[in-house]
């Protein structure tokens, strides 16, 4: 379907690294001091001086010395500039307004450094800002108690709690949360690929009638008025900004919205990414039943704090957490003969208590009269070595995956709606001796899952396929082998440090090589978030920005499969998303977003106000850093050209550019697409 | 912006994908209409393909009270507060006799005519085999086409379209309605996700700045060399140049067809719309929720009813609407599973297996029942609770895809499934 007019290659550039600098400090030099140019602009100015950009010739200069701003990496093929916006738009989500400059005075190092040791960087403000949002704070038995599901769900829930706490809880107790889970799952899971329909009050059928909105907002038509996550209208949120209603889905949306805060204005950002990078390597989907309670607790306490740690512990903390046993089932799973064991051991209890004549068997038999009741779930054995391990082609095989299913039975959650916290039960689990990969593992109880553990966090596999995905993520998205094999040797001789693995990748050539500059097409939430911090936004409700980064493409914890959000241009590139993402950059820039405000008069300088051209070319610098495609300026003055764009504000008597206008224009070009 | 200009393109019989092709180089600079007028000429020319609309009821639908085996006994012993009660003459509220054995819910009065001109055919006990009862995973099931395995990226409707592959495919030619693309139509086929009609254009804040900030992003995307961007740009103006002709604002359903003010009447109607206005759509999907009614799902009325009575309103108004045009389009529903023959202690039914799918248009066989009935006597139920099922889904799409839209190669389609034309229920004509 797509017309490739030539091979994908580094873009052609308007400016060489040698004329940058000599250009910088006469231009600099040109400007006089009283006018408060914010920086990015000053530093940017020199890189399009030629105004109508007869293209300045192509070639790089290798042998120019490298800039002071880049001691001790090792980058030869872009030049300072290009470097400083490399690093900013991978290993953080964009430069905002001074960022590059910023970097360029500390020296890029110890910037890379400073994001590679988090803790150490100062982030009150960003902070202060998720102040707002307690749920993030909440455990999750206090998010299960206080966002609790409405109506008839919770009245037949308590019915059938109150069924079962007649007796002690025993491996079926676990199924018969979930069958109840599932019940709830209802419209939720009616997600799709994410209409946001899922966040939806489940179990109320009713409510597809019920919500017919009364007065519609043609982008959300019928979509119910809770449809925020998903992208319906942004601009439709009045209810969403400051929401007490304690609905269970604020939950999964105050989560949301702390994430895009984070990323906009964390100071720590490559923590950000990766917390972005980790989510989705082991991505759980919201709207399945209790997920949506157990979700904040997932990110916060299993995710992030091993973001730049060791693989091992962020593994154990996902294989640990109520959110993956319950989207992966393994709360579920149980040794096919427990129900067998019990009643024995039942029995011979009763029969030490002269319990003869009562019917003990009853209960065991009407369990196992209830089909899949109990017995081995591989969902999660699969998914560890395909996905959060050694991946697809990891060396594994289907038997395998059911010993390592056997290895992980009596992993649940206690009271899932009620605590929501792990729980290993020794009655449901397989106690016999089992062998994974070649390795025989029985030592017993919980041991013999975190034997597997430990065995697939080591695994030559596990080294290459984490390393290929980061380098997928941060370099392109074919990247090359050495470059892979190179950080897969790290990973194996550091025990699986995640820090030290990146730092071998950030300090190769590769990863600054100009086939990977803007090699990578943004995500809908690189997108979203790039552009909010490009214009310098002031974001005081991120709703409408969850809900423009659903409408891309990705809405927000809502990716359904366990292999998480492709990272792959291919996934992101198709019609109605770039349309998105054009509007998205018009109207982020034309201040149309509610609850986000940026100032782009002062971004773009006084002389844009008058003069559309100028306009345009300080739009190209602070945005694109001056760099686009060969032509893309120039058509962009033939457009601009037009009186229109001088007209925009009819009744007033002296004609303004409308810098939103331009300001959008530039933040939707194909290059602003890619980081 | 002159319409002079295009009179020389319009007759000849150059491809769409000519136009964009060089349309790339000779467009710089000039604004949009010219080129969207050449290539609209070309895309009517496309021939008149078949049409799919595939639409999912989200929730798992109970079609046990959809389509309703009231010759069964234990249909009512299964059910004494929810079952539909036997055909009545007169009765509004009782099941609607299709065939003597089988009856509609009352609230889907709208479909009984299409019934019974032949229009509307029904299987029932059909389904997905994977014994899951988890909405999650039976969803995913149904939308990759391969029950049970969890691996496959892409959707069976995507694979349709790669298995015919077109050449100079529109925009449009895979349209879901809806934010996001299902999963069903995930893949390499390109395939569009439209929210609104109205809403698919560039919006800037002044209406009167739309054309000019059109002509810049065009103009950008037209001219980079950045070869996936270039391409997706030149299909996405192309789609709204497109969608501007259709005029979406002006649509008036025809032969009096009222579709319901519900999203799913609202899409129903612009997926008419799409239609309508020969942009080479080729297949449309639109899901609706709300099926999954464990607690007080109701009997004629109530819950389920409603649900029903928008659908049937909705496929009914679409029908009527699309007239003539219903010779070249095949309507099919699937939900997850089915739900427990025997309803539950809150007057509601819990996850089953088996369910009834609604195949409607004009190649269809329709007025007929179609699949093994396998009753629903205690030992009939699968596992004990639930209509068995007799028809896998695959089997009856297969059949659509081949004899309605053309597609020769169903193991591409539905890997790992046999689907034998010798095994097909002949509810399409061929």
């Amino acid at each position: 379907m797509r017309v490739a007019t030539r091979p994908a290659g580094p873009l052609q550039l308007r400016t060489s690294a040698k004329s940058f600098l000599s250009v910088f400090l006469s231009v600099a030099f040109v400007f006089p001091a009283g006018i408060a140019w914010p920086a990015t602009f000053m530093e940017s100015v020199p890189a399009r001086d030629d105004g109508h950009g007869s293209a300045l010739p192509l070639p790089k200069d290798k042998k120019t010395k490298q800039d002071a701003a880049l001691k001790g990496l090792p980058i030869t093929e872009l030049s300072a500039d290009e470097a400083i916006r490399h690093a900013l738009n991978r290993l953080a989500y964009g430069p905002r307004p001074g960022d590059v400059e910023r970097v360029r005075q500390m020296g890029l190092a110890k910037w890379i450094e400073q994001q590679l040791n988090p803790n150490g960087i100062e982030d009150r403000a960003a902070e202060a800002r998720l102040q707002q949002l307690p749920t993030l704070r909440m455990s999750n038995a206090k998010l299960l108690a206080e966002y609790p599901q409405p109506k008839q769900q919770a009245k037949q829930l308590a019915a059938r709690e109150a069924r079962q706490e007649q007796s002690p809880q025993r491996p079926g107790d676990a199924q018969s949360a979930k069958s109840d889970w599932d019940g709830q799952g209802a419209a939720e899971q009616t997600a799709g690929v994410g209409t946001a329909e899922g966040m939806k009050d489940d179990g109320d059928a009713t409510a597809s009638m019920k919500q017919e909105p009364v007065a519609e907002n043609t982008a959300t038509r019928g979509l119910g008025k809770r449809d925020l996550l998903g992208g319906g209208d942004p601009n439709e949120v009045p209810r969403a900004i400051a929401d007490d209603s304690k609905r269970p889905q604020r939950v999964v949306e105050e989560l949301a919205m702390a994430k895009i805060t984070r990323a906009i204005y964390s100071e720590r950002q490559l923590q950000q990414v990766m917390d972005d990078f980790w989510f989705n390597h082991f991505n759980v989907f919201a709207a399945k039943g209790a997920d949506r309670w157990y979700l904040t607790s997932y990110e916060r306490d299993a995710i992030q704090p091993h973001t730049l740690g060791k693989f091992k512990d962020l593994l154990t903390a996902t294989a640990k957490s109520p959110a993956m046993l319950f989207y992966l089932d393994n709360f579920l799973s149980t040794d096919p003969r427990a129900a067998a064991r019990m009643a024995a051991q039942r029995a011979a209890r009763q029969y030490r208590r002269g319990g003869f004549g009562r019917p003990w068997p009853a209960r065991a038999q009407q369990q196992q009269g209830k089909k899949n009741v109990r017995g081995l779930n591989e969902n999660y054995g699969r998914e560890l070595m395909e996905l959060h391990t050694l991946g697809v082609d990891g060396g594994y095989t289907q038997k395998d995956v059911t010993e390592v299913a056997r290895c992980f039975t009596g992993w649940t959650i206690d009271k899932p709606r009620e605590f929501g916290v792990f729980k290993f039960d020794e009655r449901m689990h397989d106690p016999d001796p089992k062998m994974v990969l070649g390795k025989k593992i029985h030592a017993g109880g919980m041991k013999d899952g975190e034997q597997v553990i430990e065995l697939l966090a080591r695994h030559p596999s596990t080294a290459k396929f984490i390393s290929t995905k980061l380098a997928r993520r941060f370099v392109s998205d074919t990247p090359p082998q050495a470059l892979v094999e190179r950080m897969a040797k790290t990973f194996e001789s550091s025990d699986g440090d995640i820090r030290a693995v990146l730092k071998t990748m950030i300090y190769s050539p590769e990863f600054w090589s100009r086939e990977a500059y803007r090699a990578k097409i943004k995500t809908p939430f690189e997108l979203v978030v790039s552009t909010a911090r490009a214009l310098g936004a002031d974001v005081d409700t991120a709703m409408p920005l969850v809900q423009w980064t659903g409408r891309i493409g990705e809405p927000l914890y809502q990716c359904q499969p366990p292999t998480g959000y492709a990272d792959k241009s291919d996934a992101w590139v198709n019609t109605g998303a770039l349309l998105n993402r054009l509007n998205y950059s018009l109207a982020l820039a034309e201040n149309k977003v509610r609850g986000s405000r940026s100032d782009v008069g002062s971004l773009l300088g006084g002389e844009a106000e008058g003069d559309a051209k100028a306009a345009l070319n300080q739009a190209v610098q602070v945005f694109l850093g001056g760099q686009t495609g060969a032509g893309t300026v120039e058509t962009l003055e033939k457009e601009l050209d037009s009186p229109q764009i001088l007209q925009a504000k009819l009744d007033d008597p002296v004609k303004k550019v409308d810098l939103g206008v331009v300001a959008g224009l530039v933040l939707g070009a194909p290059e602003f697409q890619r980081r | 912006m002159s319409h002079e200009c295009c009179e020389g393109v319009r007759g000849l019989r150059f491809s769409r994908r000519y136009f964009l092709k060089r349309g790339g180089v000779a467009l710089v600079g000039m604004s949009a209409m010219p080129a969207f007028l050449q290539r609209a000429a070309a895309a009517t020319a496309m021939p008149n393909k078949k049409q799919l609309v595939v639409l999912f009821q989200r929730g798992a639908a109970d079609g046990l009270n959809i389509v309703v085996p009231f010759s069964e006994p234990n249909y009512y012993r299964l059910r004494p507060t929810i079952a539909i009660p036997q055909p009545r003459r007169g009765g509004s509220d009782a099941a609607i006799d299709l065939d003597g054995y089988f009856g509609l819910h009352p609230s889907l009065a709208p479909l009984q005519p299409l019934f019974h001109k032949d229009q509307l055919a029904i299987v029932h006990a059909a389904g997905s085999p994977d014994p899951t009862r988890s909405h999650f995973d039976a969803q995913d099931f149904m939308e990759s086409g391969t029950p049970g395995v969890k691996a496959t990226e892409d959707g069976w409707l995507n694979r349709a379209m790669e298995a015919a592959p077109e050449e100079n495919a529109s925009p449009f030619r895979a349209v879901a309605m809806g934010p996001n693309l299902p999963r069903m139509l995930h893949g390499s086929a390109s395939a569009i996700a439209l929210p609104d009609l109205r809403q698919f254009k560039v919006m800037p804040q002044a209406a009167s700045m739309a054309a000019t900030v059109q002509g810049g992003f065009e103009a950008m995307y037209a001219q980079t060399v950045d070869s996936a961007l270039h391409g997706t740009g030149t299909e996405t103006f192309e789609a709204i140049d497109m969608l501007r002709k259709v005029d979406p604002g002006k649509y008036a359903p025809e032969h009096g067809a009222q579709y319901p003010t519900s999203r799913l009447g609202q899409s129903l109607q612009q997926m008419g719309e799409l239609l309508k206005a020969n942009i080479g759509v080729e297949v449309l999907f639109v899901d609706c929720s709300g099926w999954d009614n464990h607690v007080n799902e109701g009997g004629v009325q109530g819950q389920l009813s409603n649900l029903l009575r928008d659908l049937g309103q909705g496929l009914a108004a679409f029908h009527q609407d699309m007239g003539d045009r219903m010779q070249d389009i095949v309507v099919v529903t699937m939900s997850e599973f089915g739900r427990t023959a025997k309803e539950n202690g809150n007057r509601g039914t819990d996850h089953g297996h088996a369910n009834c799918m609604f195949v409607m248009g004009g190649d269809v066989k329709g007025g007929r029942v179609y699949g093994a009935w396998p009753g629903l006597a205690e030992q009939q139920l699968n596992e004990g609770r639930d209509l068995a099922l007799t028809t896998d889904f695959r089997l009856v799409l297969g059949e659509i895809l081949s004899k309605h839209n053309g597609v020769s190669d169903l193991n591409a389609v539905f890997p790992g499934f046999e689907n034998n034309p010798h095994k097909f229920a002949g509810l399409i004509r061929s």
